[in-house]
């Protein structure tokens, strides 16, 4: 089965706080460390196992500049065949409708059986899958949390549902999908892993490469754009109780009371 | 000329989602003036549509027996088979929203905007609204070209219910336009239930719930303490089920359980948007953290800045000398 | 002169069958049989990796001395210690009598050489005690591990069967070895009397001197018989004794001996990826770690063979102690069952090489004697080598295992994200470096940020926790505050400052850690101090051990300790006379690095502190968790380390716990917290607890 994953770069925002630059026009990057999208971690896992199983190859591809490659080369020692770089001034401010239509002409090129994106990143709409697949014409399903695969012309799929609930598809194949965290347990990559796959060639294709007419993606192409960042009013909040912690408890007690809260 | 605004109304065993009430208020941002159609898509839906007909001037009904667990799939051949050039649609972002509005933005030709939570204003075609980043921690303003039409994601939760229900409007069957409905490439098997835990969260009074706040299994003895002072039951964030420190069952929020307690004791849980959206009705939101940020303080009633762990066992030795 | 009784090198029997024949027969066939047992047992050692075991042989030597020949760590268990020395001496003193005996079969006069007149007239009487000795220490050992056996000799069913029966089949064999080598002594005693002739001397109540007199009054045929029977009985029982020792636990009878003579040296240090690769050759390794049996190097299979299954170590080990799934005995005894089915002793028999240790780690084979979550559990506290009394590693072992599993990217996810957030940002969290010395603002100490232009004497090297937790970060300014007051130019490296690795490398990362340490290295010179101070154990033993060219390391009890003798500290005395201290001993400051006295003696130092002991102190500590990433994992457990230490100090009836580690302090703390002890129970930190009894100019 060949298989593609679509990843992406992200700002690793576990544990610091994300601040706004002072114009409000971006988050503070200047101490942010970046990494691989965890959701397209998963993905990618997922390929990996489906092609150790089946057979067949696994190729990821991001959309961005020479930075970017450092999250294939990340997947690429996780166990990915190929990485292919999709990068051009022309892409920049892309919408995630550019995006996908990005990656449609690249994905044209090959031949693949598995489309796989992450569900949704931080700072993303978790569009880009849904969005490709419509533009192909494949079926489509997001927040998939299983897959098995059937034979080489269609999967069984189950997807993230209300309630904790799973609803199980089939769809045929070639196909696109989303995928949700939790469905595999992503391998470790260390250091040794990442200079292994250091000097492995990775393409690079721009707009020409792909046949895109310039002015149909990037920022001209564009019709949702980010104008700013900012802080939420986020109202009055809650009645914070201070005071020692009897007293604290006391008053917790005597509001529990008189909510229901203890009978 | 205005553009023709839909409400896409999600809809669960014969009742409709409660963000079919919300929707109506987002379309308002968009456009006082617009006439709302809400769009019912299912199988032996009168009810429903019936029910929104109270809030919505008008109904699209697309009924058949093949669309009882209608997929993405089907339902987007099927809008774009019924809904005319340039028109926005608001589908809520559920589960079901983000399967559908991205591949059907793009088959209307149109804009897609996922998980608005606010909308500002709509200058001429431009609209502007709200979203929020990297897990609620920053907001961003966007601005978006709906000229060409709009699938427009909204938050459940995020606009207010229009709960007058004073519209009295009609219902039309548009199943005859809906076209081939017949699942092709992608066709529904079964939906798998959660597995059932020993106690159901979703039918407490009482919940104490727990989060990424107690650090370590072990520690979880002192929440089913103060859950038995309390006689409440134990619900959690989805840290501790991924942890697999108590079953799925007991998760709270939009990929676990909806729960409608009068009283809900949030320990330790930082009150993320998934979390929250688990949370119906308007519980007694009682939350201790030992960081004075968590966005839980601004959602809760009452709020204490402290460590769980040296918290809530002094609360149950209290509870328990009632 | 004739002795009373044919001797077995001149007997016939059937008046035609020199029984000569089976003296030198049963030797021939023994000696082959064990040899070609010991060619089989020493073929995996051949294909094994590596190990660089044969330098500083004086120190080796003294060590065979003292821990094998002295038996050192044997009482450390009275009752089994003081069996196994009692039987251990008599092997030794017999094993010249075993030896002559077997060549008296061929030439009856034979005497082992220097062991004639005077000198072999003490060593047979020596012989006759130590053979005494050795039948009652069977009799006593074979009863205690029949009926009084002890806890740690159960197996539970997960890891195999108890093996009692081996132990009893064995002692049963150096029984009959004692009772036949002295009836053959005794029978010929007794015809030598009977006859009237010189017999030699029987010492008093030995076995042989009972069995002489119950043998006296026997026709001379009776004791022929005796005689030849009991000299064949023992020289098959010991040639048979001598083949089966390579089969199971008592293979260590042959192994203990070069097992201590191979010890490792460098307590604390891990050894390296492969011996004889250097750090910069790492990159070309085409695999790391232990992932198949021929993986271990041939050291580490010696300690397999030499295992002896007393439970010792997991005795001693937490992780045992709280329900986790590691015993370290286990790892011994299960590798050895591997290592003895994959390399059979039949002749022609399939050897399998490459046999996976850790079952599901690599593809296409879900064999393995070891799951993944017994290699993560280990702590590394080192109470099982502290323990071993031949002296078997366990943690380079779990630390080849983890770089095995590492390399192929089979770590747990509760360690995946400590780890890249390590590599990105050199603290587990992936906190900012810039808020690495965020602690020393509102300090009412000055702290300098070294870097090429600001210098100082000496560094406190902070390490990430201290450098970032909020309650650790307490102790920092402690130490901030008692250096100062000690007169010492110090300074930190601020953002400079990655983690120390310490528990990366032993986690089995070993390139993240080689990274850390480069960076840690190269900040270090551009400080230029003259030396180094830490209040992190473990930050010390990565500085001491894993880390090379740096200037002198010590911990802060050490600094402490010299600012109290030299006067420039000075102590108020304890207020709260209510107060009983214990002093927890870190893992990485005792027993990895021998400091158990420096620590007590700064406690001591404050007047009228009261100080007691817990049962479980100095290299017995109990670890009260483990430091480092070992906070990030989720191990199966029933309870945690830390309330077991927590209960341990309450028994010894304190309310102090004071400790010299951050990572204990956490692990103290939330014990505490999590066994209702608040308020009645307290942890402190040495620095801190220096910090609040500082008299101020």
């Amino acid at each position: 089965m060949e298989i593609l994953v679509c990843v992406k770069r992200v700002p690793d925002t576990s544990e610091n706080e994300i601040e706004i630059n002072s114009d409000g026009s971006d988050i503070e990057r200047d101490d942010l460390v970046y990494s691989v999208n965890e959701w397209d971690n998963y993905a990618v896992e997922e390929a990996i196992q489906i092609r150790d199983n089946v057979g067949g190859s696994v190729t990821v591809v991001t959309v961005g500049d020479e930075e970017d490659e450092e999250v294939l080369r990340r997947e690429m020692a996780m166990g990915a065949d190929n990485g292919i770089l999709i990068s051009d001034d022309a892409f920049e401010g892309s919408d995630g409708k550019g995006i996908a239509s990005i990656l449609k002409a690249e994905i044209e090129k090959g031949k693949y059986d598995l489309i796989m994106t992450g569900a949704q990143a931080d700072a993303g709409a978790g569009q880009v899958g849904g969005m490709l697949a419509a533009m192909m014409d494949l079926p489509y399903a997001s927040l998939v949390n299983s897959i098995d695969i059937i034979d080489d012309k269609k999967i069984k799929a189950g997807r993230e549902v209300e309630g904790g609930n799973q609803e199980m598809n089939e769809i045929d194949l070639p196909c696109v999908l989303s995928i949700q965290t939790g469905i595999n347990e992503p391998r470790y990559v260390g250091i040794r892993g990442i200079r292994k796959v250091a000097s492995v060639e990775i393409p690079v294709h721009g707009a020409s490469d792909l046949g895109i007419d310039a002015s149909s993606v990037g920022e001209n192409g564009a019709k949702v754009k980010r104008l700013d960042y900012y802080l939420p009013d986020l109202g009055e909040g809650a009645e914070m109780l201070e005071g020692s912690t009897d007293e604290i408890v006391e008053k917790m007690i005597e509001l529990l009371k008189s909510k229901g809260g203890i009978k | 000329m205005a553009q023709q605004i839909f409400a896409y109304i999600g809809h669960n065993n014969g009742q409709a989602e409660d963000s079919a009430l919300e929707l109506i208020n987002a379309a308002a941002k968009i456009d006082s003036t617009a006439a709302v159609t809400a769009i019912v898509v299912g199988s032996g839906i009168d009810a429903v549509c019936d029910a929104v007909a109270k809030t919505y001037k008008e109904v699209w009904k697309i009924d058949a027996a093949a669309l009882s667990n209608p997929n993405a799939e089907v339902t987007r051949k099927i809008l774009v088979n019924v809904l005319p050039a340039d028109c926005i649609i608001l589908i809520p972002h559920d589960t079901f929203g983000m399967d559908l509005s991205p591949g059907l933005s793009v088959k209307l030709d149109s804009t897609f905007v996922a998980d608005v939570v606010d909308i500002e204003g709509n200058e001429g075609g431009n609209l502007k609204l709200s979203r929020q980043e990297y897990s609620g921690m920053v907001s961003a303003h966007m601005e978006c070209d709906i000229s060409q039409g709009a699938a427009i994601n909204i938050r459940p939760g995020s606009f207010a219910p229009d709960e007058s229900q004073s519209a009295g409007g009609t219902v039309t069957d548009k199943s005859g336009d809906a076209g081939d409905i017949a699942e092709s490439t992608r066709r529904f098997l079964e939906v798998l239930e959660a597995e059932a835990g020993d106690v159901d969260i979703t039918k407490s009074d009482v919940l104490v719930s727990v989060g990424r706040g107690i650090e370590d299994e072990d520690n979880l003895e002192i929440i089913h303490d103060l859950a038995k002072a309390m006689k409440a039951d134990v619900s959690c964030s989805r840290p501790i089920v991924d942890a697999k420190w108590l079953e799925k069952s007991r998760q709270v929020g939009t990929s676990g359980q909806t729960v409608k307690p009068n009283v809900y004791m949030a320990m330790g849980i930082s009150g993320s948007f998934q979390h929250m959206g688990g949370i119906k009705g308007s519980p007694y939101i009682v939350a201790v953290n030992k960081n004075s940020k968590a966005p839980i303080f601004q959602l809760a009633d009452v709020g204490v800045e402290a460590d769980i762990l040296e918290f809530v066992p002094e609360l149950t030795e209290k509870v328990e000398e009632l | 002169m004739e002795p009373a009784l044919i001797s077995p090198a001149k007997m016939l029997l059937f008046g035609f069958i020199p029984t000569a024949i089976f003296s030198l027969l049963i030797p021939m066939i023994g000696v082959g049989l064990f040899a070609y047992i010991m060619a089989k047992r020493i073929i995996p050692l051949i294909l094994a990796s590596p190990d660089f075991r044969f330098d500083r042989i004086c120190t080796r030597t003294i060590n065979v001395l003292k821990l094998w020949l002295g038996q050192y760590r044997q009482p450390r268990y009275m009752v089994g210690g003081l069996i196994h020395i009692l039987i251990f001496a008599g092997f030794i003193v017999l094993s010249i009598r075993s030896n002559q005996l077997v060549i008296v079969g061929l030439s009856e006069d034979f005497v082992v050489p220097g062991m004639g007149g005077i000198v072999g007239h003490i060593y047979n009487i020596l012989k006759d005690y130590a053979a005494t000795i050795v039948l009652i220490t069977c009799i006593i050992a074979a009863v205690r591990r029949g009926l009084f056996s002890p806890e740690r000799y159960k197996v539970p069913a997960r890891y195999g069967k108890a093996h009692t029966g081996e132990a009893i089949f064995v002692l049963g064999m150096i029984s009959v070895l004692m009772i036949s080598e002295s009836l053959f002594e005794a029978s010929s005693v007794a015809a030598s009397i009977q006859a009237g002739l010189h017999a030699e001397y029987l010492a008093p109540l030995s076995l042989a001197w009972f069995l002489k007199m119950m043998l006296l009054s026997s026709s001379k045929g009776t004791l022929q018989v005796v005689h030849i029977l009991s000299y064949y009985v023992h020289d098959v029982t010991f040639f048979s004794f001598l083949c089966f020792l390579p089969m199971g636990k008592h293979f260590h009878v042959i192994t203990s001996l070069f097992n201590v003579f191979f010890m490792k040296l460098d307590k604390g240090t891990i050894k390296p990826v492969k011996w004889g690769v250097t750090d910069e050759q790492l990159d070309d390794l085409e695999s790391f770690g232990v992932k198949k049996f021929e993986d271990f190097t041939w050291k580490h299979m010696l300690d397999f063979y030499s295992c002896a299954d007393c439970g010792r170590c997991s005795d001693q080990c937490p992780a045992n102690a709280v329900g986790r799934p590691l015993s370290p005995r286990f790892i011994s005894i299960k590798a050895r069952e591997l290592c003895f089915e994959s390399y059979p002793l039949e002749k022609g028999a399939k050897i399998s090489k490459g046999m996976p240790l850790i079952a599901g780690l690599l593809e296409d084979d879900d064999k393995g004697i070891y799951t993944e979550d017994e290699i993560w559990s280990c702590t590394t506290c080192g109470a099982c080598e502290q323990e071993c009394p031949i002296m078997i590693e366990y943690i380079d072992k779990i630390v080849d295992m983890r770089r095995g599993m590492v390399d192929e990217g089979a770590v747990p996810q509760s360690l995946q994200k400590p780890l890249k957030a390590l590599e990105k940002r050199g603290n587990p969290w992936g906190k900012m470096e810039k808020k690495r010395a965020e602690w020393t603002k509102d300090l009412d100490v000055p702290v300098k940020i070294l870097d090429k232009k600001t210098t100082a004497d000496t560094l406190y090297f902070l390490d990430s926790i201290t450098s970032y937790d909020d309650r650790i970060q307490d102790i920092a300014k402690a130490t901030a505050r008692v250096l100062t007051a000690a007169g010492i130019d110090f300074g930190i490296l601020g953002k400079a400052e990655k983690d120390s690795g310490h528990e990366v490398r032993r986690f089995g990362e070993e390139m993240l850690f080689q990274d850390l340490k480069a960076k840690n290295t190269g900040a270090i010179e551009k400080a230029g101090v003259s030396n180094i101070v830490t209040t992190d154990p473990h930050a010390y033993n990565a500085l001491k051990k894993d880390y090379d060219n740096l200037p002198p390391v010590e911990h802060i009890s050490e600094v402490i300790a010299k600012a109290v003798t030299s006067g420039k500290i000075r102590l108020k005395p304890v207020e709260n006379k209510e107060l009983v201290f214990t002093y927890h001993d870190p893992c990485y400051l005792g027993r990895h690095n021998d400091m158990y006295d420096i620590p007590r003696d700064v406690l001591d130092a404050i007047p009228g502190l009261n100080r007691v002991d817990m049962t479980k102190s100095r290299d017995r500590s109990f670890c009260c968790g483990g430091g480092g990433l070992m906070l990030f994992y989720e191990p199966e457990e029933e309870m945690r380390m830390g309330q077991l230490r927590v209960e341990m100090a309450e028994e010894a009836g304190a309310n102090v716990i004071v400790t010299a580690c951050p990572f204990c302090m956490v692990n103290l703390e939330d014990a505490i917290k999590t066994s209702g002890l608040e308020g009645k129970m307290e942890a402190i930190d040495l620095v801190e607890l220096i910090d609040n009894h500082l008299i101020m100019e």
